[in-house]
């Protein structure tokens, strides 16, 4: 056991659990400021709510419901869990319930509202709550059961991680986002390479790194098995949160002498945009070795890379170009605040001029749900965060994944290309 | 708490659609999975697991997805608990909530005949021990909070002590 300082982490799960300091393995139980559920899991966490034979749920302005996964409805199936997701809301007076045509992808979309700040704990039944470790908070996915407790009592369970610090350094080169950080870290460490831990990402590269390129790093912190990944808070994280969140918070920093089970050190100055090979998202490689693969669709979008940086990013390369004849491009803005921005900005036109497909916001295919799913066969390249067999569609499909950048050089060239080579 | 049943051995990485197939999951109770247990990786598993068998592991036993059907699948077959050396994190919660005992044990346990040899499986302790050959594997003690919930039958059960409380 560690008798020094606490990480972040450990300090977020003390101070909600009444401990003056948690170490890793201890098992605790904490207060929750915010729980989030989706069209897929909340009905199921909804139907054990019910279990407790409660009046009321725990907090209605701390508990997220956000229809994202099967919506625009696909089909009755989809319609009906909706359908109960909104009823639900109805019947408890549910803040924080986000409809068709207000809502966005999930892990997008509470960042982007102001739910989140510094020092929060929140859970999600939904693998990638661990998206807003990047805003210097603690959070990370559960189950369904874990969804109706914490809706019932506004606490849960945790095993204290141990935490792993990667320290990036030198300047990110162009074309380079944080995704492809995040992505050639998963492929350093494997898709086990985190099982448990908190990941906290740091160093001069992560520093000059923009709030978008963050979350899409502690987005992907569960492909590395992570329990959640996290950046410090700064004046990036001060500059996002100032006008969107109201809450007074106070920011929570790891000590000097905190106790990390392992630091990796990765000097980015020279890495390649990376791309992950089926069907695995720590099969990756620099974009040259993948060089001459053609694709069917491309797809930018989802809570990994659906923010506006992602859709400018992707934009400045394809402007004034066209989609490759032999591709689809579908680009699914994540939220509709970054919706309207993209339109105001000229992004939009930009994928529209250049016949892309601009979808409503939804997971849709990231899932393999609806809106681009494969045949038999097809590849397609998405920033996306998963390539596991079948993720977008036929078992027989595959997915390579990638940064934004990327994607759009790709769809202009039909196969595989560094964006260098489409200018 | 102590158990005891026969063992049935599982390599590393069983994923959750190992555990339960998607094409089951249009129900949740847990004796309708249990029919289809492991299926796509032993077909005979529904036929040959009996109530009170222990469930063996590798590494990262129930990756994969977050569905609660595959902890509530073994537990719908009577599996009294898993053993395995490490656990994917949402599976461990999930198993926990649903009031499925489970155990990290890093002793190597593959060597254990399926269907023929037998444990016991002291909670408290961390201590499994070889009902014939007597000898004993260490894992992790089973701490006193999970066994709280396990023993009001999952996490439902727990929040409802709660609130009577
Ligand atoms: S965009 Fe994809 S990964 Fe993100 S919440 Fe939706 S389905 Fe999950």
């Amino acid at each position: 056991m560690n008798n020094g300082g606490s990480t972040m982490v450990e300090k977020i799960l003390a101070a909600n659990s009444g401990k003056s300091k948690v170490n890793p393995g201890e098992l605790i139980n904490a207060r929750v400021d915010l729980a989030l559920g989706n069209d897929i899991t909340a009905p199921v966490a909804i139907k054990e709510f019910e279990r407790f034979g409660l009046d009321e749920v725990f907090d209605r302005d701390k508990i997220v419901l956000v229809p994202d996964h099967f919506t625009p409805n696909k089909d009755i199936a989809s319609a009906e869990q909706a359908r109960d997701v909104r009823d639900f809301a109805k019947k408890y007076n549910i803040k924080h319930y986000y409809e068709i045509g207000r809502m966005g992808v999930e892990h997008a979309l509470l960042p982007e509202q102001g739910l989140i700040h510094p020092g929060m704990i929140i859970i999600g039944a939904d693998s990638h709550t661990c998206t807003y470790g990047a805003l210097g908070a603690f959070s990370t996915g559960v189950g369904s059961t874990d969804l109706a407790a914490a809706i019932a009592i506004g606490e849960a369970w945790f095993k204290v991680p141990a935490t792993i610090r990667f320290e990036y350094s030198g300047t990110i080169p162009p074309f380079v986002s944080g995704k492809d950080l995040i992505l050639y870290t998963i492929g350093q460490i494997g898709v086990e390479g985190a099982r448990y831990r908190a990941m906290e990402f740091t160093g001069e590269a992560i520093d000059k790194l923009s709030m978008d390129g963050r979350l899409t790093m502690a987005n992907m912190a569960v492909e590395a098995g992570g329990k959640c990944g996290y950046v410090q808070p700064d004046q990036t994280t001060f500059q996002y949160l100032d006008g969107r969140v109201k809450n007074d918070y106070t920011s929570v920093y790891s000590d000097e002498d905190a106790y990390y089970e392992k630091v990796y050190q990765f000097d980015v100055s020279s890495l390649e945009p990376q791309i992950a090979f089926p069907p695995s998202p720590d099969n990756v490689y620099p974009v040259s070795a993948a060089a001459g693969t053609t694709i069917d669709q491309v797809v930018i979008g989802s809570c990994t890379n659906g923010r506006i940086e992602d859709l400018r990013a992707a934009a400045s390369v394809i402007k004034g170009k066209k989609v490759h004849p032999g591709v689809r491009l579908l680009v699914i803005p994540a939220t509709q605040l970054i919706y309207r921005q993209a339109l105001e900005e000229g992004v939009l036109a930009a994928f529209i001029d250049a016949e892309a497909a601009v979808s409503t916001p939804t997971c849709g295919p990231c899932l393999g749900g609806h809106m681009g799913i494969l045949a038999r066969g097809e590849k397609a390249l998405a920033t996306t965060n998963r390539n596991f067999v079948g993720r977008m569609g036929h078992p027989e499909s595959e997915v390579y994944l990638c940064g934004p950048a990327v994607a759009a050089a790709s769809a202009v060239a039909g196969e595989i290309v560094h964006p260098e080579e489409v200018k | 708490m102590k158990l005891e049943g026969k063992v049935w051995s599982f390599g590393d990485n069983i994923d959750t659609d190992a555990i339960i197939a998607a094409r089951y999951l249009s129900t949740s109770d847990p004796v309708k999975l249990a029919e289809h247990l492991m299926e796509d990786i032993r077909p005979d598993f529904p036929g040959l697991v009996e109530k009170g068998d222990i469930l063996i592991g590798g590494q990262n036993f129930g990756c994969g997805s977050s569905r609660e059907h595959a902890p509530l699948a073994i537990k719908g077959a009577g599996v009294s608990c898993v053993i395995a050396r490490s656990f994917a994190r949402i599976f461990y919660r999930n198993a926990i909530n649903i009031g499925l005992p489970i155990l990290e044990c890093s002793d190597d346990l593959s060597h254990l005949q399926p269907g023929q040899d037998r444990l016991q499986v002291d909670f408290e302790e961390g201590i499994i021990t070889h009902l014939e050959t007597g000898d004993i594997y260490k894992a992790a003690p089973f701490p006193p909070f999970m066994q709280e919930i396990i023993n009001l039958g999952g996490l439902v059960g727990y929040v409802k002590n709660r609130i009577k409380g």
